[in-house]
């Protein structure tokens, strides 16, 4: 009996300072996004399977920008997992601000993660952030209106196509807006969008030798067409309209076309909040006849792991299991098939349940279609396709933004605001020593 | 004739300083309104005003997604913590300003308003490193101290101006009747300054309740307090509008409530001695 009860005491002991040893609470920074909220609903199960209790600290987008990249330069020590996007991954991996991801367990499969976002993530070949969710853009647009105006949409149409479509479906007396586009200012708004657009006109940011070249023919053709699509068939006020604006204007059926972020997909088809959900339709982001490029870009929100973290295999463990195929399994079970994270992994795509989700084929087709290693018809010394991956981009983009944005309002002329964005590019590139 | 003059004068005052208090309460009661919208009707185009179907669905979200009452309790804690460090020191500190001036006292209050000047911004790193170092990145305490530092200055310019007003003669007969330094300060000065000290003391909370720059900087998960919790709230890619005014509304209601029923504390504190 007395054997008995110290085996027993053993074990217990054993149990209390292995998990004691082994448990930790790891404090995760993301932003507020559909994904990220049903990440940290569904957090039980990680505790459950690995007995780490997890913290979350939720921020909005630019503000975790700047208190991450505070704390991992400060060493402050005060996150175990970050929610970084495509931009900041290979600076920051460049920085040596992140953990290499490259040791993953064989049964992660790193390899089932789509080649675009393994591309766009990894830095000198090293994975530095793991896809939670990754998105391209398309263009959704109203079948009912098309319909009407008697017009198809090809599945990849070019800018003419889309021009004539917005003429056809716009019906401003009833309020329908034949497309509606990004015009807020900022580096991750007007800047991705009018970015691509630029691509798929044969245009880039800098050649070779890192030179600004918005004075260039094709920039000029591209921003003209923007401005001219934007400001004729859009939405009075556009120069102030971002992805949320242009969700809720969709929604409210007052956009005939809407180019932006493939995970849009699932708002607009959603019956509680979308007033057309069962009548969109997607096809490819456009590019101009003749242009190899299309206008579709590829973002990811990654999870990472700061360098410094004293936490670092529980860390990692978090993002094993967060961005695993169980995960992707576990979603399904919990919320349907049309609420898993996109974009992430090859086999999603495979999976037949998922392949009956309407956006799914669009989706997949235009983050293939994306290549953040050559983004351009011209070569280019950088990497990605919306933004420029250097540390100066978020303030040259915001700063050509705001020109943009300018514009659209009508405040000055393309001719103008390309000179006032050409000029202030150059400064910034010199100023940083290119 | 004079007598019409002035009571048309007094409804054009009146009506302006309507007009002005709902213009600057605006904001907070559009606020209020979107927190029971759902996220369409918060962003449909025309605004609605009052005629939508009220719904509380966003405060449920919040509460289910957000532990409300842990942000609360640490606010309550910086803020009053803060305020009521910053009032011990800044009370002594008033005191030799107001009655045993020096040639210097005015370069002092000057030198202190002074630190006000700098932008946050330009301090936020070497206070980061000084944390780090202290192991009071992330907590209630490293938070108190740095909002009390903040608002110091404000503390002991309000009381200060509040002291001047006191009559130095009863400080003076309480010393003639043998009252020591403390007995002066706590028993004479003090009963006198309560007014003073207690809108000091509301406006200081108010402060430091809806400071965000350092309480956003300084916390992670464990101190963040409702400013934090408001933060949370906005979202790149979806709808936020109505759950963000709902968590606004949340965040702001209990300083809204103390606010209200000490106004006149607090209007009387402030316009002090601006009439003489």
């Amino acid at each position: 009996m007395s054997l008995k009860n110290a085996l027993c005491a053993v074990t217990a002991l054993t149990l209390i300072t292995t998990t004691g040893a082994f448990a930790e609470t790891i404090t995760i920074a993301t932003v507020n996004n559909g994904d990220m909220i049903r990440m940290q609903g569904l957090t039980e199960d990680f505790t459950k399977k690995t007995g780490h209790d997890v913290e979350w600290v939720t921020l909005e987008e630019n503000v975790l920008r700047q208190r991450v990249t505070q704390d991992i330069a400060a060493k402050g020590g005060q996150f175990d997992v970050l929610t970084i996007g495509m931009y900041e991954t290979p600076i920051w991996a460049g920085n040596e601000w992140l953990v290499s991801l490259d040791d993953l367990p064989a049964s992660y499969d790193a390899d089932d993660i789509l080649p675009a976002m393994r591309a766009g993530l990894s830095h000198d070949g090293s994975l530095y952030a793991a896809p939670f969710y990754g998105e391209s853009s398309m263009i959704m647009y109203r079948t009912d209106l098309m319909e009407k105006a008697g017009l198809t949409m090809p599945d990849a149409p070019t800018w003419s196509d889309v021009e004539a479509a917005a003429k056809g479906m716009t019906d401003k007396d009833n309020e329908i807006y034949g497309i509606c586009l990004r015009g807020k200012a900022g580096w991750g708004e007007n800047m991705a969008f009018i970015t691509t657009v630029a691509n798929s006109f044969g245009a880039r940011w800098f050649d070779e030798n890192w030179k600004p070249q918005l004075d260039t023919p094709e920039w000029k053709e591209a921003v003209s067409f923007y401005n001219n699509l934007l400001t004729t068939y859009g939405p009075p006020g556009a120069s102030t309209n971002g992805f949320n604006e242009n969700l809720a204007l969709f929604q409210q059926g007052k956009c005939g076309m809407w180019i932006d972020a493939t995970v849009a997909a699932s708002f607009v088809t959603n019956p509680d909040d979308s007033t057309v959900a069962d009548k969109v339709g997607f096809a490819l982001a456009p590019n101009k006849e003749g242009v190899d490029k299309r206008s579709n870009w590829l973002w990811a929100w990654a999870l990472a792991i700061p360098a410094g973290t004293q936490k670092e295999a529980a860390a990692k463990q978090f993002i094993e299991w967060a961005t695993s195929k169980d995960y992707i399994e576990l979603v399904a079970s919990k919320e349907g098939w049309a609420n898993v994270p996109p974009g992430a992994r090859t086999s999603l795509y495979q999976n037949p349940e998922y392949q009956k989700v309407p956006f799914a084929a669009m989706t997949l087709e235009s983050i293939n279609a994306a290549n953040p290693d050559s983004p351009t018809v011209k070569p280019v010394p950088y990497v990605g396709i919306q933004y420029v991956a250097i540390p100066e981009w978020a303030g040259i983009g915001t700063a050509a933004g705001q020109e943009f944005s300018a514009m659209v309002a009508g405040q000055q002329t393309v001719d103008e605001a390309l000179a006032k964005a050409q000029a202030n590019t150059a400064e910034e590139m010199e100023a940083a020593g290119y | 004739m004079a007598r019409s003059v002035t009571t048309r004068r007094k409804t054009i005052n009146t009506l302006a300083a309507w007009a002005i208090g709902l213009l600057i309460f605006f904001p907070i009661l559009w606020t209020i309104l979107t927190s029971f919208k759902t996220e369409a009707q918060a962003i449909n185009d025309p605004p609605l005003f009052f005629f939508f179907d009220w719904t509380l669905e966003n405060y449920a979200v919040v509460q289910e997604r957000s532990n409300y009452m842990r942000y609360l309790w640490n606010s309550v804690i910086i803020a009053g913590g803060s305020t009521v460090l910053g009032l011990i020191i800044a009370v002594p500190a008033a005191w030799s300003m107001a009655f045993v001036p020096s040639k210097r006292t005015k370069d002092i209050l000057m030198w202190m308003l002074s630190t006000k000047m700098l932008p946050a911004v330009g301090v936020l790193y070497p206070i980061y490193l000084v944390f780090i170092e202290l192991g009071l990145l992330d907590t209630r305490v490293g938070l108190t101290i740095v909002l009390m530092l903040i608002n110091l200055p404000i503390i002991v310019w309000m009381l200060y101006t509040y002291f001047k007003e006191i009559p130095g003669e009863i400080l003076e007969a309480a010393r003639m009747d043998g009252a020591t330094l403390k007995e002066e300060i706590l028993y004479i000065l003090t009963p006198m300054a309560i007014p003073g000290i207690a809108s000091t003391l509301l406006l200081n909370i108010i402060l430091a309740w809806n400071e965000a720059f350092w309480t956003l900087n300084l916390t992670a998960a464990k101190a963040a307090p409702l400013t934090a919790f408001i933060a949370s709230y906005s979202s790149p890619e979806g709808l936020f509008y109505a759950k963000l005014s709902a968590a606004s509304t949340m965040a702001i209601a209990p300083i809204l409530i103390l606010g209200w029923f000490s106004q006149k504390q607090l209007v009387r504190g402030l316009t002090f001695g601006a009439v003489k």
